[in-house]
């Protein structure tokens, strides 16, 4: 199943594919974007971008490469969120512990979810991953002694020996940098043994496993992977924000993460960083069309299903790769 | 040594008895041909054996071990491969990453060591490119190694197929209709590469529709008519055979044809 | 018993709105294979544009017909708009544009309506009917008499006239069907409509027991489409029966295990068919070929 990557690509797109070039170009992205933020609102929006960004590259992993969908992703992000507010507030864990324990925790709930939702296909899979999201969210709303129920909690700012995470600037190097690094495993992922065999699955998966691949295990291993980029973006989520409430893990979350992904490429690294730009800064700058948002929202989504559904990234690709071939 | 060998099987699609109590035995290092007419249910008996389905009832042995309803990923770890009749082409990678993906079953990296890039998986890498490039050129297609599948002529996919499925260096080749839809030029190069497989002592198991094609390359060749056994043996021998004629032509044609000295 | 008896009424009205939800889904399911994520917003549709209709002082049968005839117009635009040009076979992309559709259906209803809640006055009036030790309303009762109306119709409809066999042909192979001559655009344009409608209808009919507000699609069509997924999409009868089922599932669970998470039963429901008999009761099973 796919819904990107046109099946043709000129030399120059699959340039784009190689992972020197991206990371180059995403650090390059990152370290000159400073200069263009002129004020702690600016910040605060780059520092938006690049955790979605995070999350976006974990589900890009899965959608855009494996050719699975998610559409309860923001579930894990919720287990990230939850994690780094409940840890310090009832479990006396410091923020950096309990991050690391809400990633391990969403690792292991895609774990053990993973094995039978993953043997569904299309529309099937669709719904029960939106169905799982949503258990996380009903449970996030109900358990109100542990979550604040519908009006959340306060999450405590992360401490490092004594140093405390605050402010937009230290939070843009922060995420910036941890979306750098999340970047660059998944793109060593998608040049590597396990990566090829992903792209295969996506594309036939019945020949994949006539070559001898555990599609399987493939398919878990990568949803895993997926749930801790999610975790720990929603674990900087809360702490950015110094406050959660259950939304973090809704439905409207997980097809916003979903659009941003369709949106930038899917199967494309840098691409997600794109979807999530233009999908976290829009609303934003449309700030007077607020009462507005839901319609918006769901016009750019048909509008992006319609006409977009090949990705920013890779349209853009080949078309200045031009049609020499 | 008889390397692969089925033993009654049986399946059937509701009330459509595709394959019917099929036995046959393929000897080590042979083209062993499976021919018949169009729904006699080859492809059908080649899903069962590289289980894509497994029986109702039957076995299936390979190599002397009885593999019945194993996974297909287990069995092409045991050495058993094949090609699909209507091409399982990865179109959104090259026609190299392609054959890498055959080496699959060779590769040792596990998902930490990818996500790192550790040296080991630079290695793999290289090993894998080297491989896959040495098949593509077993086919023909060394030159085409960068370009996207999705742009590649119907007869290169077919032999891109091929060289995917020797890739991973399989014990047995199971080749289903690997000239359909080829022109003569491409069917002879079909020919030339099964050739080449079965020279290096690989067992090819062939199902196939260009009779030409059929009688030029296989040692032995078994008729399957209506999910059941109808003949086997040579070339010659199943050429003659008056029960694989009237199923090819019917009757009349059978008639008209033995009388004509065919 | 009593309280069975009242759990099994309050399930069974609710059940019959997921039951009608459910038929919507799969008709447009049969005939396009799109899982329609809107078909939530129909019913809130019927609902509320009755309502506001009848705050502007349109006589009330008037305005439910004429919130009918609008959920109708936004079903065939839904269709004309969204979907065709989508020009895609794509069951993910077709999914995102409807729940897209949902999303935009909703923040339009925030505000052309507004964010309460409202309600309307019962047909037979709101005097509970005694039975056994448990009450029900008169209007559940006429929930149930129209949805059983509706089935049939839509049966009668779809086995005994040209253009049911039309329907029919379009779902069962789209291609052959246009190669025989059948218009599908129409065909599958026509589905959404009448999905549009009969949303409607049980919106209209629903809102003076649940009362209704802008947001009561979202969560419909989930349980909706949990319902038709466990009666078996692609079956009338397995839309109806699943949701029967599902609503008596959720007020019994409710009644015995919590009612924090009543809403959870649909997904667990969902999650449950999946695994275990993912053809659902009435579904068949299909065989991918090579």
């Amino acid at each position: 199943m796919s819904v990107g990557a046109p099946a043709t690509q000129s030399r120059l797109a699959s340039l784009w594919r190689h992972p020197l070039a991206s990371t180059a170009a995403l650090t390059a992205l990152v370290a000159v974007t400073p200069l263009f933020l002129t004020s702690s609102y600016h910040y605060r929006i780059a520092v938006l971008v690049l955790i979605f960004a995070l999350a976006c590259v974990g589900l890009n992993l899965l959608m855009g490469y494996a050719g699975q969908i998610s559409l309860g992703h923001a579930g894990f992000m919720g287990i990230g969120a939850y994690a780094v507010a409940v840890g310090p507030t009832h479990l006396g864990l410091p923020s950096w512990l309990s991050l690391i324990a809400g990633a391990a925790l969403s690792g292991l709930i895609a774990f053990i979810v993973g094995r039978p939702i993953l043997r569904l296909k299309r529309h099937y899979l669709a719904v029960a991953t939106l169905g799982f999201g949503l258990l996380i969210a009903i449970v996030l709303t109900n358990e109100s002694e542990f979550t604040g129920g519908p009006d959340g909690m306060l999450v405590p700012r992360m401490t490092l020996f004594g140093w405390t995470a605050r402010g937009t600037i230290v939070w843009y190097w922060v995420a910036g940098i941890s979306f750098l690094v999340g970047a660059r495993l998944a793109l060593n992922l998608i040049e590597s043994p396990t990566g090829r065999a992903l792209r295969a699955i996506h594309d036939g998966e019945v020949a994949a496993r006539v070559l001898g691949v555990d599609v399987a295990r493939k398919k878990l291993a990568v949803f895993v992977v997926a749930a801790v980029y999610g975790s720990v973006a929603g674990s900087y989520f809360a702490l950015f924000n110094g406050h959660i409430t259950p939304d973090v893990a809704g439905f409207l979350r997980s097809i916003e993460l979903v659009a941003m992904v369709v949106l930038g490429g899917m199967g494309s690294i840098v691409g997600s960083l794109v979807g999530a730009a233009v999908l976290v800064v829009l609303p934003q700058s449309l700030t007077f069309l607020h009462e507005y948002e839901h319609m918006v929202l769901g016009l750019i989504i048909i509008g992006i299903m319609i006409f977009l559904r090949q990705g920013i990234v890779p349209t853009l690709a080949a078309a200045i790769g031009g049609r020499r071939q | 040594m008889i390397v692969l060998s089925a033993d009654r099987l049986s399946i059937s699609f509701g009330a459509v008895h595709a394959v019917d109590a099929l036995s046959l035995e393929v000897e080590e290092g042979l083209v062993f041909s499976i021919i018949g007419p169009n729904g006699a249910g080859k492809t059908t008996l080649f899903n069962l054996i590289s289980g894509l389905y497994a029986p109702d009832q039957g076995r299936v042995l390979f190599a002397g071990e009885d593999v019945t309803g194993l996974a297909p990923e287990k069995l092409a770890r045991r050495g058993l491969s094949r090609t699909f009749q209507n091409l399982q082409i990865f179109f959104r990678m090259t026609a190299l990453e392609n054959v890498m993906v055959g080496r699959h079953r060779h590769e040792a990296t596990g998902l930490i060591a990818d996500l790192l890039h550790l040296p080991a998986v630079t290695r793999q890498n290289r090993q894998t490119r080297e491989a896959a490039l040495a098949a593509l050129e077993r086919v023909g297609l060394a030159a085409m190694a960068e370009r996207p599948a999705g742009g590649m002529s119907y007869g290169g996919l077919k032999r891109l197929e091929i060289a995917r499925a020797l890739a991973s260096e399989p014990k047995v080749l199971l080749l289903d209709e690997p000239a359909a839809g080829c022109n003569a030029v491409e069917t002879e190069e079909i020919k030339a590469i099964i050739r080449s497989i079965a020279g290096d002592g690989i067992t090819v198991v062939l199902v196939e529709h260009d009779m030409r094609l059929v009688m030029n390359v296989s040692d032995r060749i078994h008729v399957v008519a209506d999910g059941h056994t109808l003949a086997e043996g040579s070339a010659s021998e199943v050429r003659a055979d008056p029960a694989v004629i009237e199923a090819y032509l019917g009757t009349q044609g059978a008639r008209e044809a033995t009388g004509a000295g065919g | 018993m009593a309280e069975n008896l009242q759990f099994a009424f309050s399930g069974l009205t609710v059940g019959t709105v997921y039951a009608l939800v459910a038929l919507g889904f799969t008709l447009i399911y049969n005939s396009s294979d799109v899982i329609n994520f809107a078909q939530g917003e129909f019913v809130m549709l019927g609902g509320m544009v009755t309502v506001f209709l009848g705050l502007a002082g349109v006589p009330l049968p008037l305005a439910a017909l004429a919130a009918i005839a609008v959920t109708i117009g936004v079903g065939l635009a839904l269709h004309r708009l969204a979907i065709e040009p989508a020009r895609t076979d794509n069951p993910i992309v077709l999914i995102m544009i409807t729940i897209g559709a949902s999303i935009f259906l909703r923040g339009a209803a925030q505000i052309v309506f507004d964010k309460r809640f409202h309600s309307l006055p019962p047909v037979f009036g709101s005097d509970p009917i005694r039975v056994g030790g448990a009450a029900i309303l008169p209007q559940s009762l006429v929930v149930l008499a129209s949805a059983v109306v509706m089935v049939v119709l839509l049966w009668v409809f779809i086995d005994r006239t040209l253009f049911g066999k039309a329907l029919i042909a379009t779902s069962a192979n789209r291609l052959a069907a246009r190669l025989a001559g059948i218009d599908t655009r129409k065909i599958v344009g026509f589905s959404f409509g009448l999905s549009a409608a009969i949303g409607a209808v049980a919106g209209i009919l629903i809102t003076p027991i649940t009362l209704t507000s802008f947001d009561v699609g979202t969560l419909l069509a989930l349980k909706g489409f949990a319902a038709a997924m466990l009666g078996g999409i692609g079956s009338a009868a397995g839309a109806v029966v699943g949701g029967i089922l599902l609503g008596l599932l959720e007020a019994f669970s409710a009644g015995y295990i919590s009612s924090q998470y009543k809403d959870a039963v649909a997904f667990l429901v969902i999650l449950a068919v999946l695994f275990a008999m993912p053809q659902g009761l009435f579904g068949k099973a299909r065989v991918e070929r090579v």
